[in-house]
């Protein structure tokens, strides 16, 4: 007779590789998975399958032709990472750039956040096996990217935000073309509700697992969305604004531990899901409020900035992205470091999915919404 | 809310044996510039007296500071609660680079120190995991952000291309 007493049977811990070639993963990384049966006791995530030496290219270029290689960092958000790094060369020239330029920037980066949010949330419905909603998300982005498009000519690496300026003004069309989108985009978000967000099976699935403590969020650094959903208000737009999103009224979404604990899977996805419904208010009110003037009128002939260092810092999708940038006053930096926001967010998987089984990794990877781009720059 | 200035004065106060320098000439931002190998008791200050309370690490670089023959790391702290900010800066010599971890203290920061170790050599004391991260983990040629860096022709016998 087998004894099926759990005690009795002697166990091995295995080692499993997930990915560098895995769809869950969300692009090439590899993730060392130490199992005792089918639970999780290690997670160790090897990264750098993408490095592209963002950094070290930095440092022979001039400062305007850093702008493209932003965009290929995290490249689903290029319009943030464009502003960030305008913001932070802003401040370092110590320049003041026309408000036309800084509300069309706003207006910018918030429907990049929407498209960005649409990509994290309909993948991660996929990754849980809900295919439909992923179709819907992609649909509704496309609109998004066509409006980008008609303003530059691209769907994804714009080489739009300059230090100082815009490489175009709005498209004629661009303010009627993106009120019908708000228009046509605020049923979508009820729909995506009905059907991924308060699905039983979704629910089940994400409430409750890879439950991020406030405290061990700060500690680790994660900010953005995930950093929110586990309780605390801690938004860039709001607590340091840049730009000029101190005069806009929007909230800030936190978790609320609807269907499970403060900070599980659940809310950081809902609270991706609430974010959209902010910037939509955001561009609304950034389209009322539109002033007219040159937007090229501020960018500096040569860039020469006086020796010395800026750390900027803006809201993006996935949080809190930083440039820290040394100039040694010639006209290319001596060094440039980003604060990737993906970067320090991956380290806490190892935490978040520790005692749960392999397909909750898939959840838990989800819910974070890293992208490798800018984990390995 | 503190600035830079009262903090410097609280870190002199609780450690007058170690010395501290601040440095607000440059443009936008000044920073404190502290001992490589007491960053850690300095950190733990920081993040435990409730007055500063910096209980979030933003950032942390290394930068080669070839000309003066030194590798330095700025530490970027930030206060959740108190929304204070402050930059530290360590100096450490370029062929024996040498920096207490911070990693007991903000966890964030073990992967910013394995990219500080990987990009320019720094080692990071009492680190419980450094090793190689963005680069391979049999990458022989050296630290690729150092400026006097070249790379190398083969690569584990292999043609480097470009």
């Amino acid at each position: 007779m087998i004894n099926t007493k759990s005690s009795a049977i002697r166990t091995e811990e295995m080692v499993l590789n997930m990915g560098p070639q895995h769809p869950s993963t969300h692009g090439v990384l590899r993730l060392e998975l130490a199992l005792e049966g089918e639970i999780i006791t290690k997670v160790t995530p090897h990264i750098g399958y993408l490095h592209r030496c963002f950094e070290k290219h930095c440092e022979a270029m001039t400062y305007p032709q850093i702008v493209p290689y932003t965009d290929r960092m995290d490249y689903l958000a290029s319009m943030g990472n464009e502003l960030g790094y305008a913001v932070a060369m802003e401040k370092l020239l110590g320049i003041e750039v026309p408000q036309r330029v800084e509300y069309i920037r706003v207006i910018m980066a918030e429907l990049q956040r929407i498209a960005s949010h649409l990509v994290a949330l309909g993948t991660y419905g996929a990754d849980i096996g809900a295919f439909t909603p992923f179709l819907y998300c992609f649909r509704d982005r496309e609109k998004i990217l066509h409006l980008f498009e008609i303003t530059c000519g691209a769907r994804l690496l714009y080489n739009y935000i300059w230090v100082g300026g815009l490489s175009h003004d709005l498209h004629p069309d661009f303010v009627r073309k993106t009120r019908d989108f708000i228009k046509e985009f605020k049923p979508t978000i009820k729909e995506l509700n009905d059907i991924l967000s308060y699905n039983k099976i979704f629910i089940d699935r994400t409430a409750n697992v890879g439950i991020l403590p406030v405290k061990t969020a700060i500690n680790f650094g994660v900010s953005g969305p995930n950093l929110r959903a586990s309780g605390i208000k801690w938004d860039i737009r709001k607590d340091d604004p840049y730009s000029v999103y101190s005069k806009f009224d929007f909230d800030i979404p936190v978790g609320k531990g609807t269907h499970g604990t403060v900070g599980d899977s659940w809310d950081r996805y809902f609270v991706r899901i609430l974010e959209m419904e902010e910037s939509l208010k955001i561009i609304e009110q950034a389209l009322d409020q539109l002033p007219d003037g040159d937007v090229q009128s501020a960018i500096p002939k040569r860039i020469k900035p006086n020796a010395g260092h800026v750390y900027g810092r803006v809201e993006n999708p996935r949080g809190e992205l930083g440039y820290f940038i040394i100039s040694d006053g010639s006209t290319t930096p001596y060094r440039v470091k980003v604060r990737a926001p993906s970067f320090v967010t991956l380290q806490i998987l190892g935490e978040l999915c520790k005692g749960y089984m392999i397909a909750d990794v898939i959840t838990i990877l989800g819910s974070i919404d890293i992208v490798l781009g800018e984990i390995d720059r | 809310m503190k600035n830079t200035e009262e903090i410097l004065q609280a870190l002199k106060e609780n450690f007058p044996d170690f010395s501290f320098e601040l440095k607000s000439d440059l443009p936008v931002e000044g920073f404190i510039i502290c001992n490589p190998l007491v960053i850690d008791k300095i950190s733990h200050f920081l993040h435990d007296n409730p007055e500063l309370n910096f209980d979030s690490l933003i950032n942390l670089s290394g930068v080669d500071e070839i000309k003066a023959n030194q590798l330095s790391v700025y530490y970027h702290l930030e206060s959740t609660e108190l929304k204070h900010k402050l930059v530290l800066k360590v100096v450490t010599d370029r062929n024996s680079p040498e920096v207490a971890s911070v990693t007991d203290i903000w966890k964030g920061a073990n992967w910013h120190e394995r990219e500080a170790y990987d990009m320019f050599g720094i080692k990071f004391l009492n680190h419980p995991d450094l090793r190689r991260i963005l680069m391979p983990y049999d990458w022989e040629a050296g630290h690729p952000l150092r400026k006097d860096y070249e790379n190398p022709e083969f690569y584990q016998g292999m043609k480097v291309p470009f």
